[in-house]
């Protein structure tokens, strides 16, 4: 059931807010600001006591769904356990308060934990520097793609306009692309779901800017012929960006620079468990090769001697061929220390188990379901796979309804319908952090699905039934879009 | 086991077993062998919890915030962070969950985000907001090509007196596309009008103000967005969210897209991020905005309920045609907005934007008694203000130190005939008693 | 599905139809519409602006794809449906009467005849079946 909005309780005159008196003179706001810039009502913001909000934001929270509620086998996302003691040292008082403006002897201890991050992130990535500057991955895709921008522009190679996207690609990347000013140009992927290299061997050129692609691919699957693509690309002239946001299955394993990528982009909120969120924040740090770093945005965060035999860390804000700032600051520190504490706690052994069990849980869960539903690149998968729900079409069941049915038993569902080469797709990521047992068991939950789907299809079309609310009216929402909260009587 | 990995020998051996694989190294056999790693990443040594405990707080105590007392503002703002502000964003619901696709089971997440649009919208003045950008300067950014679309023209014009590092963004977003960014001077501290009147042409997408802007001067909003909508150009305003809880929303005085940043609502500083950015416009542009939006709509059995919507202007479907290519947002930071703007209220809002004006006002008045500060600009301001000092800021700034105050920032790094200037920031947490301490130390220089 | 016989069609679903004083209204075929599912926002040019055949003109937006739409004829478009700005569905409803898009005036009216007959795109549709049926 649906509950009042925060506007719809409280009373005319509470507040909830405990401020000081002024302590000041005080002076007439008449007096300080002109009469035609002040506001003539107040805004209509809430007005609920402590209590009213608590609880209020409270229900609310009991109507979602986290990492921490339940198994969230959503690909593509890697929602693995948020460790709780990251959450306690992103608060401490020493990281939270800082101005990002403090003389550099009051800010030592952030700038080296962003020295030493970027130290790790380099070796993780086989990468010569990153920035950390990203706010998200796309944020961090427009950043990449700008540096390769500015690297042929750099050396007057002006006509390279077009960026290569294999269709398995996450939306960001056309997205992204366009944002550069470069026109996308799709390659079709192979019979085993990699780059098809003669498409690309037909499309690369001399107006190739680059390529951008995942590896592991949207697919879940490693492109084992990586290193001739980014050959091919190198030898037209254009440079190879990774989308990082699946490096939770080789961390320790394989490195996007040992591959042939000149730019990766890691998303510390997927593959260094910093949690989503509900939507963000993330940080989306890029590395590059050093024949980049040239264009790296500034400030980098920089080592010297303090001159009394210790180090002194500092903001470099030199570089005349920079791309320029992608974001106000430095990014979003207070993701950075999660993600830090992250790699401090796992060391690289724990980085690669991580990985070596994300891998094995996904291969796990693929076996277990490769016979219900149709599984349509067969082979070993890296820390996801997808399946297609094409098996069950007769029955009227779509793999959209088995995401709500699977809303029923408690689980949150697998990202569908992407990517978008395959038909029905259900793109399932268990990370390392789940169980056999939670496997096993969400393993029959899907196998009872499919069961349903044929033995009594509107179970499944009809679902959710246990949830908050039912299946939502996304039609009128988008056709007649109502955006905000307006006081009827206003 | 180490990383949260919870797989016993058992587990590992019967999980195996079931893929058909003799070990995990089976499990990477598309990973050509001259690309596997052969030796281990060279990180330092794994801690335990109370290890990593320990050595952030050594870390965390290298930064000394708490001891000093701090009059920088320019983007970052130490306004007070209710408890039950962090306390409700801290439910792990929220915090653990991803972007609400499964709107079934988001609600919470969903809901709130519209309670945080629709109070974005009360204090801006506009019809709708989106569920949030990165930041102040990549909202503004991204609402300035957004103009450029709208309008299909090229030339977007930006006040001198808008914070630095935001038209630092605003040239990199644009930099790969077919515009024209031509910077308005301030020379007396605010957009000269008729330099404006001057620039704005046929071919002008949209003119960019910072309302107080970036010296915190009030702008004449009303003036400006006139002669901006004489040329048929969009008004944007980047505005600061606590300041609107005295002056005009800027829907009132024609903007067409307003962006900020809501960092100073309910969210600590964090060394300049996350941080939390807004974006609003008329309803005539609702479908052209870049970002998430959520809209309410009914469930089966005829609930309220909401959903994310218009998705048709997203990445994931538009592809190259889309609006941005933003996906991940901020939408922690939003929560912590709406339950900050909740807890404050009305009258609450209004009370801490004029604390802040009432203290700024007295801080600068009494500076300016010291012999040796000078003022820089007239006219009004909200919570920021400029001085010049006899002596060279880096100077003051050092001798404040000393005194564990942190002083107001150098602006001569930022636009040179203003070397020898300082920003300085007065929010509602600063005491009388700590503005005369920072009043009596730059005396005593 | 619905192929009125006194149309032409594109390949990429879209009708048009001569009217009185020259001028063309186009629109999408009940095959489009019903492909799309429930359109709930279109996207339409000026009147004024000009297209070659073949080029995107506007978008059909449904919950979860967008669809461009593209000239069968080049022109100067003279007319757009007002009503579907508020009303999407009417695509859906009726898409070769309420649900038009827009009208043109024709820069080369030899173009109709590069389109397809009532026959043919009907033929043209049952190819589609084929090769989508798995």
């Amino acid at each position: 059931m649906s509950g009042p909005l925060i506007f719809e309780i409280g009373s005319p005159g509470r507040t909830a807010a405990a401020l000081p008196e002024n302590d000041v003179p005080a002076q007439r706001v008449e007096e300080m600001l002109p009469p035609a810039m002040l506001r003539e009502e107040p805004a209509g913001l809430p007005e609920v006591s402590e209590l009213d909000l608590v609880r209020h934001y409270t229900g609310l929270s009991r109507k979602n769904y986290g990492v921490d509620t339940g198994f969230y086998p959503l690909g593509s996302c890697t929602m693995k356990y948020n460790p709780k003691v990251n959450e306690d040292v992103a608060a401490l008082a020493g990281f939270s308060g800082l101005h990002p403006y403090l003389p550099g002897e009051l800010c030592q201890g952030a700038l080296q934990l962003m020295y030493e991050l970027e130290k790790y992130l380099c070796e993780i990535a086989g990468m010569d520097r990153f920035t950390l500057q990203p706010a998200a991955g796309a944020h961090g895709e427009l950043t990449g793609m700008l540096i390769i921008r500015a690297y042929h522009m750099q050396r007057g190679d002006a006509r390279r306009n077009k960026v290569l996207v294999p269709d398995s690609a996450h939306g960001t990347n056309p997205a992204t692309a366009a944002m550069c000013g470069y026109k996308t140009v799709e390659i079709k992927s192979d019979s085993r779901g990699g780059v098809d290299l003669d498409d690309l061997r037909r499309l690369v050129g001399d107006d190739t800017a680059g390529l951008m692609l995942t590896n592991p691919n949207t697919l879940g699957l490693f492109d084992e012929n990586i290193a001739q693509i980014a050959r091919i690309v190198h030898e037209a002239g254009g440079l190879v960006y990774c989308d990082g946001a699946n490096m939770n299955a080789i961390m320790g394993i394989a490195r996007p620079g040992d591959m042939g990528f000149d730019v990766v982009h890691f998303n510390l909120h997927k593959t260094f468990s910093t949690p989503h969120g509900g939507g963000g924040p993330g940080s989306g740090p890029v590395g590059v090769k050093d024949i980049l770093v040239p264009y790296l945005p500034r400030p980098l965060v920089e080592c010297r001697d303090n001159g009394t035999g210790g180090k002194e860390y500092y903001l470099d804000y030199g570089g005349e061929q920079s791309i320029g700032r992608v974001k106000a600051f430095y990014g979003n520190f207070g993701v950075m220390v999660k993600a830090y504490a992250y790699i401090r706690m796992l060391g690289a052994t724990g980085l690669k188990e991580a990985s070596r069990y994300a891998v094995l849980n996904a291969n796990y869960l693929k076996e277990k379901l490769k016979d219900t539903y149709h599984l349509p690149y067969d082979r070993t998968c890296m820390h996801e796979f997808v399946l297609s729900a094409r098996n069950l079409k007769d029955t009227g069941v779509r793999a959209l309804d088995i995401a709500k049915r699977l809303l029923d038993y408690g689980y949150h569902p697998p990202t569908v319908y992407f990517p978008l080469i395959v038909e029905e797709a259900l793109m399932i990521e268990p990370t390392e952090t789940e169980s056999k047992e939670t496997l096993d068991r969400f393993a029959e939950a899907m196998q009872r699905i499919a069961r349903e789907a044929v033995e009594n299809p509107e179970l499944v079309t009809g679902a959710p039934r246990c949830t908050p609310v039912q299946r939502l009216d996304e039609v009128t929402a988008a056709r007649k879009p109502v955006l905000r909260y307006r006081q009827e009587n206003a | 086991m180490a990383g949260f990995v919870p797989h016993t020998p058992r587990d590992v051996r019967e999980m195996l077993e079931v893929v058909g694989a003799a070990g995990l190294d089976d499990l990477f056999v598309d990973v050509p062998a001259e690309l596997r790693l052969r030796k281990p990443l060279n990180l330092p040594a794994p801690m335990s919890e109370m290890e990593l405990v320990k050595h952030m707080g050594r870390l965390a105590g290298k930064n000394r915030p708490g001891d000093y007392t701090c009059f920088l503002g320019a983007g970052a703002y130490d306004h007070y962070v209710p408890s039950v502000v962090k306390h409700l964003v801290m439910r792990s619901e929220f915090y653990t969950a991803y972007t609400p696709y499964q709107a079934e089971i988001s609600q919470g997440t969903l809901q709130s985000i519209f309670e945080f649009q629709s109070m974005i919208c009360e204090l801006t003045g506009m019809d709708a907001a989106n569920a949030s950008m990165y930041d102040g300067a990549t909202a503004t950014a991204e609402g300035a090509v957004m103009a450029c679309r709208v309008t299909g023209k090229s030339k977007i014009l930006v006040s001198e007196a808008m914070h630095p590092e935001y038209r630092e963004v605003l040239n990199t977003f644009t930099s790969g596309l077919p515009v024209e960014v031509v910077e308005i001077p301030a020379p007396e501290g605010v957009t000269a009008p008729g330099e404006l009147e001057k620039l704005l042409d046929r071919e002008t997408a949209c003119v960019i103000i910072q309302n107080p802007n970036f010296f915190g001067l009030v702008e004449d909003g009303p003036a400006l967005g006139e002669a901006v909508h004489r040329q048929k150009a969009l008004f944007i305003v980047c505005a600061d969210p606590i300041s609107l809880g005295l002056l005009k929303a800027p829907g009132d005085y024609g903007a067409d897209i307003v962006t900020g940043d809501a960092q100073g609502l309910g969210n600590s500083m964090y060394f300049g991020g996350p941080h939390v950015g807004f974006f609003a416009v008329k309803s005539k542009y609702m479908r052209k905005m870049p970002g998430r939006v959520v809209g309410q709509t009914t469930d089966a059995a005829g609930n309220r309920g909401f959903v994310l919507t218009m998705q048709g202007r997203e990445q994931h479907i538009r592809r190259e045609k889309a609006t941005s290519n933003i996906c991940s947002n901020q939408a922690l930071c939003a929560l912590a907005a709406t339950v900050y703007l909740s807890c404050l209220g009305k009258t609450g809002l209004a009370k801490v934007a004029e604390l802040c004006l009432q203290k700024a006002r007295y801080a600068y008045r009494r500076l300016l008694e010291l012999e040796g500060v000078e003022p820089v600009f007239r006219g009004p301001f909200f919570k920021e203000f400029v001085v010049r000092t006899a002596r060279r800021p880096a100077e003051v700034n050092q001798h404040l130190l000393r005194h564990k105050i942190i002083g107001g920032l150098d602006l001569g790094k930022y636009y040179p005939r203003l070397d020898g200037a300082m920003l300085f920031c007065v929010t509602e947490t600063r005491t009388r008693g700590e503005i005369d301490y920072l009043v009596d130390k730059m005396g005593g220089l | 599905m619905k192929v009125p016989e006194n149309l032409n069609y594109s390949k990429e679903h879209e009708w048009a139809e001569q009217r009185e004083g020259g001028v063309i209204r186009v629109g999408v075929t009940d095959y489009a519409q019903d492909a799309m599912g429930d359109v709930v926002f279109v996207e339409l040019p000026e009147t004024g602006q000009s297209f070659a055949a073949g080029e995107s003109f506007g978008s059909l937006e449904s919950v979860k794809a967008v669809s461009d739409c593209y000239m069968p004829v080049g022109g100067t478009v003279t007319a757009v449906n007002e009503a579907l700005l508020d009303a999407p569905e009417l695509v859906n409803k009726d898409p070769y009467g309420e649900g038009w898009l827009i009208e043109v005036e024709p820069s080369d009216e030899q173009e109709l005849e590069n389109l397809l007959s009532a026959e043919e795109y009907k033929q043209y549709l049952t190819t589609l079946k084929d090769e989508g049926g798995d």
